[in-house]
């Protein structure tokens, strides 16, 4: 099962551990805040799980990709 | 089933009748706000209690596909559907916040009948379980308040309703009247966005559902509720039945707000407005809208489904025409500067994307760039979108790249250092 990434765009302040710890998945913009750019493949669910509980501001969560719109929170 | 009032016409518009008065009834004379009294001989009488089942005016809503008239078309029945069917009593918003600059409609609306988008709001309320409804307007707008305050005041005094209504005056700035900002100073916090979801209409005031509609949407929904679909629909085209208010500014001789069929080609519109032809260009649907060659427009009906395809949207029914000789991209650079300093500085895309590419648009106008602004420019605007908790960064690039588009031989000159003599 993919899992897809929220972003908060509110809550997040830009420490960019996300993107350090899931590059595969995340980008920084040019201002420092993530870009996400696609779902999380099965292979890397350990590694975005990490990203998700490493966020000091609890910006990122992981949850079931149903076909809904992808992205923000 | 005629419908309110009818008008006879103004002598000497154009060839085709676009404008209609439904919701301006009785406007051409009005020197002051309608009373109850002045409100029924206008617009009707509302129908008996006993008509007024509340799946019935849904499913009048629903047949008459009334959208919203405040920026997103989003069709009327299906929130107010969303409303009914949470459980417990539920909450009415009318939003006649206005703060995009270029409209004037809902203020118009409100100064001249109060009392319709108060019968729409009692309507929706019962419609959909909402015991309460907050009315709210802009702060800075004291007289719309006294008007509102007194309307609500002469109905409880005539023994109108069952169902509470508040007046709220919210500050004054761009994101105010975004629906879940109201909600948060309704709540009692900023008038600022917040993250979705939960959707209004799941929780929003006081954890409540909570039905947000424009208070034009509103006084739509009383006269569906005296008239029906079938009336509705006689005026519009296929796609958007109906009229709908516009605000039309700039290069016109007669700017102002008209009622309209929705669905009336633009290049009417502005012939009715007084418009100087078709060459020049429009920024269509306000600050958050787009920028066109008139020419490429003029043919077009002035609906969603109408503009759909190119690219734009008529918003809340905004038509700003570009003066002949003033420069589009210092025009388009004002109007980022603005939205990139009314944003909520919530969001990092939206909080440092605005003011970066503002910068960058305002050295593009000024002709004077700073390394390739407009590589940097197409590259910034295409990071920012989509990445906010609001809409108000998308809007704002939407509005900035089709500038780029529109103008597109003067962004060339001007990011060679030949900026248009007016930009100087």
């Amino acid at each position: 099962m993919r899992q897809r990434l929220r972003w908060d765009p509110i809550a997040c302040t830009g420490h960019g551990l996300c993107a350090d710890l899931l590059p595969e998945c995340i980008e920084l913009d040019e201002w420092g805040y993530p870009v996400i750019l696609g779902d999380v493949p099965p292979g890397l669910a350990r590694h975005a799980r990490r990203a998700v509980r490493a966020c000091p501001a609890l910006a990122l969560r992981l949850q079931q990709a149903d076909g809904d719109h992808g992205g923000r929170a | 089933m005629t419908g309110p009032q009818r008008d006879q016409g103004t002598p000497g518009w154009p060839r085709r009748r676009i404008t209609h008065r439904r919701l301006t009834a009785g406007w051409q004379n009005a020197t002051r706000p309608a009373g109850l009294r002045e409100h029924y001989d206008r617009y009707g009488p509302l129908p008996p209690d006993r008509q007024q089942c509340p799946q019935a005016l849904v499913d009048a809503v629903a047949a008459a596909r009334l959208t919203g008239r405040g920026g997103a078309g989003f069709p009327t029945a299906t929130k107010m559907r969303a409303v009914a069917e949470r459980r417990g009593p539920a909450v009415l918003v009318a939003n006649g916040v206005e703060s995009e600059p270029a409209s004037r409609k809902d203020q118009a609306l409100l100064s001249r009948a109060p009392h319709l988008v108060l019968d729409g709001a009692l309507l929706a309320a019962r419609a959909v379980g909402a015991d309460v409804i907050h009315v709210c307007l802009d702060q800075t707008r004291d007289q719309q308040a006294g008007i509102m305050l007194r309307a609500i005041s002469e109905r409880q005094r005539a023994g109108l309703g069952g169902v509470a209504m508040l007046a709220h005056g919210l500050p004054s700035r761009y994101v105010a009247s975004e629906e879940t900002a109201m909600i948060r100073w309704l709540n009692g916090g900023e008038a600022i966005p917040t993250t979705v979801p939960p959707r209004p209409f799941e929780r929003g005031v006081g954890g409540r559902p909570t039905l947000v509609d424009n208070v034009e949407t509103l006084a739509h929904v009383a006269l569906i509720a005296r008239y029906g679909p079938d009336w509705f629909g006689q005026v519009g085209d296929a796609g958007t039945p109906g009229t709908m208010l516009i605000t039309v500014s700039g290069a016109v001789g007669y700017p102002g707000v008209y009622e309209i069929g929705a669905g009336s080609r633009l290049g009417d519109v502005l012939a009715l407005c007084g418009g100087n032809g078709e060459d020049g260009a429009v920024l269509i649907g306000g600050y958050f809208g787009t920028w066109h060659a008139t020419r490429d427009v003029a043919c077009l009906p002035l609906s969603a489904p109408g503009l759909r395809d190119a690219g734009a949207s008529p918003g809340a029914g905004v038509i700003s025409a570009l003066p002949a000789g003033r420069c589009g991209l210092a025009e388009a650079a004002r109007i980022l500067g603005f939205l990139a300093g009314q944003g909520a500085r919530q969001c990092g895309p939206c909080m440092f994307g605005l003011p970066a590419v503002a910068s960058d648009f305002a050295q593009l106008a000024d002709g004077r760039p700073d390394g390739d602004v407009l590589k940097r420019l197409h590259r910034r605007l295409g990071a920012i979108g989509g990445r906010g908790a609001c809409r108000h960064p998308d809007g704002a690039v939407r509005m900035a790249a089709s500038a780029l588009a529109a103008f597109a031989p003067d962004a060339s000159a001007h990011a060679a250092g030949h900026p248009c003599v007016e930009a100087r």
